[in-house]
């Protein structure tokens, strides 16, 4: 490892990758924290963008290059301007709106927390001493350049990638059809409108 | 890299998608967070494949993998909302509990039509006249 | 046909009458009354036919295999064993139950239920018949039985009332209670004996070739002595028969006075060899005879109601055929009992009509009443007959079946009997008990002939009651002609019996005599000495109000009103009558049959109560406790888990999220216990 990264040609040393890391990793967690807890929704998403963006990066970090142009592209390119959409079609309200976190809220502290400090502690219990090796000069390309991951992804998982492409449809079929506005007994509230 | 750094991360940004879905009350917020446990399951698989060098790549496949599931499911759960929206006016998580356990009182309650003028209102025979005798009774009760 | 096809015949037609009548008696009331009486009259006609082709010669058997039974050499056999006692009971049973069904005709005329109340009737006859020709014990024990429920249906016949219901429950209860000991006794005593047929077994004890002797004697003879006093009546099991008069009068003659609480004399008269063979049984079979002579006796001395004087006096007639076999003379007993059989019934049936003509079963309330011979002369004049008889005043019946006993008594007393076993003892007891009995039988039948017939008071007139049905006095005068000349046959039954003579002896028919007539002075006078008291009598008692209904109504209504009258269903606070001078401080306690029934219920019953009490108690409140718990505790926790069932998603997701973190915290845990996450 040591020589590794002596040897290490990027632009950022083995040692700046990890401080890199940490410092994204913390403003990854931060933005997210705001998203579930902002007041306003429609800054909720905006710091989701803040969030996505900073796991792409950590992509980046990682050397999956691919994942992190696609997580750029789906997640904050078309995810989050559904998100907007909704809250928009919702008539959710600009500006802070007190009554967005529900009675649930003390339960739902409690859990995150015992399952953060469950899963940290597990985690950091099972993996303090392995290490990544990000070294990338040995050979053609990184590990997760656009050519290997194609490669891989149409030689050996072509087959749930065609399963994929399929779900996909079907998403798109039944997310048509649900939002379809249907006939004159949806608008009343009757329970047979319900469905 | 050490790699209880991404798995720390992911672990951490894990639980606050936990805390954004028990906690927030608007249904696009929910959705929010659940976006954000993906994400960090997504961030676990890179950095385990990226750990294992695995020839085939199977961490990042499956990570593409959920992407693509992710948003299929973004949009099928929006048009869930939308469509519990405009059937019920509101998208609010708390507020749609129609499968809760009813007293009897509620449940009593329920089997009478919510506005006269609706579809049961003026029915005739003994059926109605029971509703109205029952209706009655609660309203002096 | 031959004697066997038609002594089988006898049986089963009054059988096949009672079947006939409870299938069609409800669809077609108008055929219950032949469907009744022409079985009845057959079997009678059947067994006079019988009783004259037998002769009182040879026994005629014949048998068939019924049933094997687990012992290859112990069969039950369909089995008839036709000899003088068993021909000459089966004509009275069958004369009786004729005159029975033929007055009831006019008794039950309008009552709803007579198809099934003599349908009851005929089967009761077949039952007796059954067990009068039956020579196999278990075949016997079939009719005894039968005789058993249908006594229990018939006591119940007026069900409406409080007074028949609670009769006829005790009276199957007491007799059941009899029976089980009876049931044992007679397995014990087939299997010591390997046979189940009567003529078997007493051939064996009687042979003096076969040299067979009992194993227990004495235990199977006091086994059986239970069930016979439970159906005969005898003290201590006799609590039975004063409360089965609740049921109609017909029934009361029948079964309650001649034929089937003689069954168990009859019983005993078959078997007399084997209760022979054990002198401890004889004793206390004479002892059981004597109280019960001199205990009824003063009973029937002290009741107010007619009927119950005469149950009573059955009790006390029953006991002597029990004390004439305890002196080991069967031919005395069912001499006595064919006697008594007729006069009872006789006596019984008058009794009905009185009761009808009266209005009441009170004799309080029949001596404040003049004119009843007016009413009724054919009851008065047959009833005095039977009176007569039964006081055994000469020369009728009872006289001379009496002093058969009290001869055969005498006898054994003084070491001349014929019979083996007979003790002198069990004489000296009988012949004290029956000298006594004499004189206490003579005084309570002249009390009821007083107090029923010479009342003074207002004069119920005829037109008013109108005359009894036809039939019912056909049937009074039917009966009182054995009742008159019966005793006269006392030279011609010994052919029968293969007995002794039973010619009465001079020195105890004197003394019989002489205290019996001392008995009918001595309430004579003391009937005199508290009419002059009649000025102050007041009217009392209830008279039933409608003296033109069915004889049965009146009746039930006077059993239904007697106690709210008179606060008890035995006595009546009667001042005028005799036997409160006669008996003195003992009348209460003799008119609550000495305070037996009390001590039944001090005894028996209470305990009982209180450990049903107990055992209710337990499963009410601790068995109960487990299961309302069970049903509680699931109630409680589906309360609470209802609760949880709040409709919010969150909530149970948070469930969900914090159920999934236990089970990684614990599986990781376990792991970390065994070693397998450390690296």
């Amino acid at each position: 490892m040591n020589l590794a990264a002596a040897a290490h040609p990027g632009f950022l040393s083995p040692t700046g990758v990890e401080i890199v890391f940490v410092l994204v990793g913390l403003a990854t967690l931060g933005s997210a924290l705001v998203t579930v807890t902002t007041k306003q929704l429609v800054h909720a998403a905006l710091w989701l963008v803040a969030a996505l963006g900073g796991v792409a990066v950590e992509y980046l970090l990682l050397t999956a290059e691919f994942i992190a142009w696609v997580q750029v592209l789906i997640y904050v390119g078309s995810v989050v301007v559904l998100l907007l959409f909704g809250l928009m079609l919702t008539k959710a309200p600009i500006g802070p709106s007190p009554d967005a976190d529900s009675g649930n809220r003390p339960l739902a502290l409690a859990v995150a927390l015992a399952s953060a400090g469950t899963l940290v502690t597990l985690v950091v219990d099972a993996f303090r001493t392995t290490w990544i090796d990000l070294d990338t000069s040995g050979g053609a390309s990184a590990e997760g350049s656009t050519r290997v991951t194609g490669e891989s992804l149409f030689r050996a998982w072509v087959l749930p990638f065609e399963a994929l492409s399929v779900l996909l449809l079907a998403a798109l079929v039944g997310a048509i059809v649900l939002s379809r506005r249907g006939s004159a007994p949806e608008q009343d509230r009757t329970p047979e409108g319900k469905r | 890299m050490h790699l209880a750094y991404p798995a720390v991360l992911a672990a951490l940004l894990f639980s606050i998608g936990i805390y954004g879905v028990l906690a927030r009350r608007n249904a696009i917020l929910m959705l929010m967070s659940v976006e954000l446990m993906l994400n960090a399951v997504n961030l676990n698989l890179v950095a385990f494949d990226v750990w294992l060098r695995e020839t085939l790549h199977t961490g990042q496949a499956l990570a593409l993998f959920t992407i693509a599931v992710a948003a299929a499911e973004i949009g099928i759960g929006l048009a869930i909302v939308l469509l519990v929206y405009r059937s019920r006016g509101t998208s609010d998580i708390d507020r749609l509990r129609d499968l809760r356990e009813r007293s009897e009182a509620e449940a009593e309650a329920d089997g009478i039509p919510d506005d006269p003028d609706g579809p049961y209102g003026d029915d005739a025979g003994g059926t109605g006249s029971a509703k109205y005798t029952d209706d009655s009774g609660r309203q002096t009760a | 046909m031959s004697t066997t096809t038609l002594a089988a015949l006898v049986p089963l037609l009054p059988f096949m009458g009672a079947v006939a009548g409870l299938l069609v008696g409800r669809r077609a009331p108008g055929f219950a009354r032949p469907l009744a009486v022409l079985p009845t009259l057959l079997a009678t006609l059947l067994a006079v036919v019988v009783a004259m082709r037998q002769g009182g010669g040879e026994p005629i058997r014949a048998a068939t295999e019924l049933t094997p039974t687990g012992d290859a050499s112990l069969p039950v056999e369909l089995a008839l064993n036709l000899d003088g006692f068993a021909v000459l009971v089966a004509v009275l049973v069958g004369v009786v139950a004729s005159c029975v069904q033929l007055y009831s005709t006019g008794y039950l005329r309008r009552d709803p239920r007579y198809a099934s109340y003599a349908a009851f009737v005929s089967l009761f006859t077949a039952a007796m018949l059954l067990v009068v020709y039956a020579d196999d014990l278990i075949v016997l024990l079939v009719g005894w039985e039968i005789m058993g429920i249908c006594s229990y249906f018939l006591v119940g016949h007026y069900w409406e009332t409080q007074a028949a219901r609670a009769a006829s429950i005790k009276a199957f209860l007491v007799t059941k209670l009899g029976d089980v000991p009876f049931l044992i006794g007679i397995l014990v005593l087939a299997s010591e004996a390997g046979t189940f047929r009567i003529s078997g077994i007493t051939g064996k004890l009687t042979s003096q070739l076969a040299q067979f002797e009992l194993g227990h004697p004495t235990v199977i003879a006091l086994l059986l002595l239970a069930g016979v006093a439970g159906k005969s009546a005898q003290f201590p099991l006799h609590t039975w028969l004063p409360d089965a008069m609740a049921g109609p009068t017909p029934v009361s003659a029948l079964i309650h006075a001649a034929t089937m609480v003689a069954a168990g004399v009859y019983f005993v008269a078959r078997l007399l060899p084997v209760f022979a063979a054990s002198t401890a049984a004889l004793v206390v079979l004479a002892l059981m005879a004597a109280v019960t002579i001199v205990g009824s006796a003063l009973s029937a001395l002290a009741q107010d109601d007619i009927k119950r004087v005469l149950a009573y006096s059955t009790i006390g007639q029953l006991a002597y055929m029990a004390g004439a076999l305890a002196v080991t003379d069967r031919g005395a007993a069912v001499f006595h009992l064919l006697a008594h059989g007729a006069f009872k019934a006789l006596l019984f049936l008058a009794a009905g009509v009185v009761i009808h003509a009266a209005g009441t079963n009170s004799l309080a309330a029949m001596s404040r009443m003049g004119g009843l011979t007016k009413i009724a002369p054919d009851a008065y004049w047959t009833m005095t007959i039977g009176l007569l008889a039964l006081a055994a005043i000469p020369p009728f019946s009872g006289f001379f079946s009496k002093e058969a006993v009290l001869g055969a008594a005498e006898h054994a007393a003084f070491g001349d009997g014929h019979g083996a076993g007979s003790t002198p003892a069990a004489g000296w007891i009988v012949l004290v008990a029956g000298m006594l009995g004499a004189l206490l039988t003579a005084a309570y039948a002249t009390r009821l002939w007083l107090l029923a017939f010479r009342g003074e008071g207002p004069r119920a007139s005829a037109e008013e009651h109108g005359r009894e049905p036809a039939v019912m006095n056909i049937v009074l005068w039917v009966l009182a002609v054995p009742s008159l000349g019966f005793g006269l046959a006392y030279g011609v039954l010994p052919g029968w019996f293969d007995s002794d003579s039973l010619t009465p002896s001079l020195v105890t028919s004197v003394l019989a005599t002489g205290v019996a007539l001392v008995g009918v002075l001595v309430t004579y006078g003391a009937w005199r000495h508290t009419t002059s008291l009649a000025a102050s009598r007041a009217p009392m008692g209830a008279v039933a109000a409608h003296p033109q209904s069915d004889p049965a109504l009146s009746e039930a209504e006077a059993i239904a009103t007697h106690e709210p009258a008179y606060g008890d269903i035995a006595a009546a606070p009667d001042p005028a009558d005799p036997s409160r001078l006669l008996l003195g401080p003992l009348h209460d306690a003799a008119a609550h049959g000495f305070r037996l029934d009390a001590a039944y219920t001090a005894l028996f019953v209470r305990p009982t109560r209180a450990a049903a009490r107990l055992v209710r108690f337990i499963d009410s409140t601790v068995v109960d406790t487990y299961v309302r718990g069970a049903g509680a505790g699931t109630g409680l926790l589906g309360t609470l888990v209802r609760r949880t069932q709040t409709g919010n998603t969150q909530t149970y997701l948070s469930a969900l999220v914090v159920g999934s973190l236990v089970l990684a915290v614990a599986v990781v845990l376990v792991a970390a216990g065994t070693g397998g996450v450390r690296p």
